[in-house]
């Protein structure tokens, strides 16, 4: 499936080294106004093949609109998405999918499809989007759902399954289709304490596994030692970028170690009626 | 003529002649109805904003007027307007056609009203059932790839006839009762049968007792059918039926 170059067009014999060099994800200026407030003010990020990005910051701070301009599910106003240098602007609907296809979204509230069994949930993409044989999709789908532990879940449907084996089910999914990029959106905030384990543990093998990742999330205890850079949104602006390490250190007084002691602070404070504030 | 004879002889063939008709109105009214309630719901839930007041006026019309209204109009009312456009066409040299296909036979005014009424409450099922979708399951088809028409198709449509099956065989069953409407446009069906027996042989209650059986046998029959098809579609959390 080929892409509709829009920008850049290397030179043949210099593919190979530009694609070096460039990263695998740039999201250029994005500006995004939802319901007459501007959501998004002129951000910009990169990720290279492999990285992995820590997107944290307060609600309604335009981490999960970011995602969703990058995933051009929500195309921003202004600015523009390259994936492998490829312009996803102005592309034509049939581009816009296979666009769509070259990056995985896993979603807050896993968002499979309710009629389908686990198995079918992975191999639909793959029917109909990607036109493999019925019994292909299938065996590829239950390779997918081996990989995340839930092969003896396979014909359930999603009714019938934890948060947690959802959440793996719909990385499975998002696997199956070989993403170059996956983005995800909080894949932990709607579970339980006890299935958040689970999921995080098929997020450390995905990036053991070399899964350039850009993630929203709050799990920072974990993900801290899987990211490269954590990414500090607030009011639809980039505030702070840098390494874990430099941000998160208390002694840095950067906004997020501030927002992740305050983290910290509500999650070990004992409530008590009149307490809350 | 003793009771016996009567029911055997008289009444009993004449009410399955009757049901004969009855069904003959209810099978193309209920296969229509759907289809024009798929065709307007999705286009009052998914459709192209020009298109939307068009169909919320058909709906508003069908459902706000009495059925026994618009079944005198499309047979009654019909062949007014057939004679005052023909007025107007005929000068112009167009063949009576045009102009006299507005005159419905008993049959067609009877399937061309119950198909309009059915299809308008059809589609309040439909569109409830389509807007009654997570938008994450959109958000899901389109970020693996899916069009729009592929996610229609596949991940829409399921849940949704899923979702309105209940509604949609409740409308069925409204529409077995309510073709004995047909009556008043002259079509003998069942209700038709009942009441020209009954006069003749004044024998009222005995007709209409044994067409209510034939009325409660047939709606019996769709709510069997209308379960099995439910068995058959049902998936977990989807809200079906329990066994």
């Amino acid at each position: 499936m080929s892409l509709e170059l829009n920008k850049v067009a290397p030179a043949v014999g210099a593919e190979s080294e530009t694609k070096r060099s460039q990263p695998l994800l740039e999201a250029n200026r994005i500006s995004k106004t939802l319901g007459g407030k501007l959501i998004l003010d002129d951000v910009s990020l990169s990720l290279d093949r492999g990285q992995r990005k820590i997107l944290i910051g307060p609600s309604g701070g335009g981490k999960s609109t970011l995602l969703k301009c990058i995933h051009f599910l929500n195309p921003p106003d202004k600015g523009d998405v390259f994936l492998d240098g490829k312009s996803a602007k102005d592309m034509s609907q049939s581009n816009i999918s296979a666009f769509r296809q070259e990056i995985g979204m896993i979603f807050q509230d896993f968002n499979l499809f309710d009629h389908l069994t686990a198995k079918d949930n992975v191999a639909i993409a793959l029917r109909k989007v990607k036109k493999q044989p019925k019994a292909a999709a299938r065996a590829r789908a239950m390779e997918e759902l081996d990989k995340v532990g839930l092969s003896d879940k396979a014909e359930l449907y999603p009714a019938q399954l934890s948060g947690g084996q959802k959440q793996r089910v719909s990385i499975a999914r998002a696997m199956a289709m070989e993403p170059k990029l996956m983005l995800l959106d909080e894949p932990t905030s709607a579970l339980d304490p006890e299935l958040i384990g689970e999921v995080l543990q098929v997020i450390a093998d995905l990036a053991q596994g070399g899964m350039t990742m850009l993630m929203v999330t709050h799990q920072l205890d974990f993900v801290k030692h899987l990211t490269d850079e954590i990414i500090f949104m607030e009011n639809g602006r980039i505030v702070e970028q840098g390494n874990p390490g430099v941000l998160l250190d208390a002694q840095s007084n950067s906004r997020t170690s501030l927002f992740c002691a305050k983290l910290t602070q509500l999650s070990s404070k004992k409530w008590t009626p009149g307490n809350f504030m | 003529m003793d009771t016996w004879e009567f029911y055997v002889k008289s009444l009993i063939p004449a009410l399955n002649q009757g049901l004969l008709m009855s069904v003959k109105i209810i099978v193309p009214s209920a296969l229509l109805g759907i289809a024009i309630g798929v065709l307007v719901g999705a286009g009052r839930a998914a459709g192209p904003k020009w298109l939307k007041p068009l169909l919320n006026a058909y709906v508003s019309v069908f459902r706000g007027t009495p059925l026994v209204v618009q079944l005198t109009m499309w047979y009654f009312g019909l062949p007014s307007v057939s004679r005052w456009l023909g007025g107007y066409l005929g000068p112009l040299g167009l063949p009576e056609f045009t102009w006299k296909c507005l005159i419905l036979s008993p049959y067609a005014a009877a399937v061309v009203a119950f198909c309009l009424c059915s299809g308008a409450y059809q589609s309040e099922y439909i569109r409830g059932a389509i807007l009654s979708i997570r938008k994450g399951q959109f958000l899901a088809a389109e970020s693996l790839g899916f069009t729009k028409a592929q996610t229609f198709w596949h991940i829409t449509a399921p849940v949704a006839v899923r979702r309105a099956l209940h509604g949609c065989g409740n409308e069925i069953i409204y529409l077995i009762k309510y073709s004995s409407l047909a009556i008043i446009v002259s079509v003998m069906e069942l209700t038709g049968q009942s009441k020209s027996l009954g006069s003749l042989y004044f024998r009222n209650f005995e007709c209409y007792c044994l067409t209510a059986l034939y009325y409660l046998a047939l709606v019996s029959l769709a709510t069997i059918i209308l379960h099995l098809i439910e068995k058959k579609l049902e998936i977990p959390g989807l809200g079906q039926a329990k066994a």
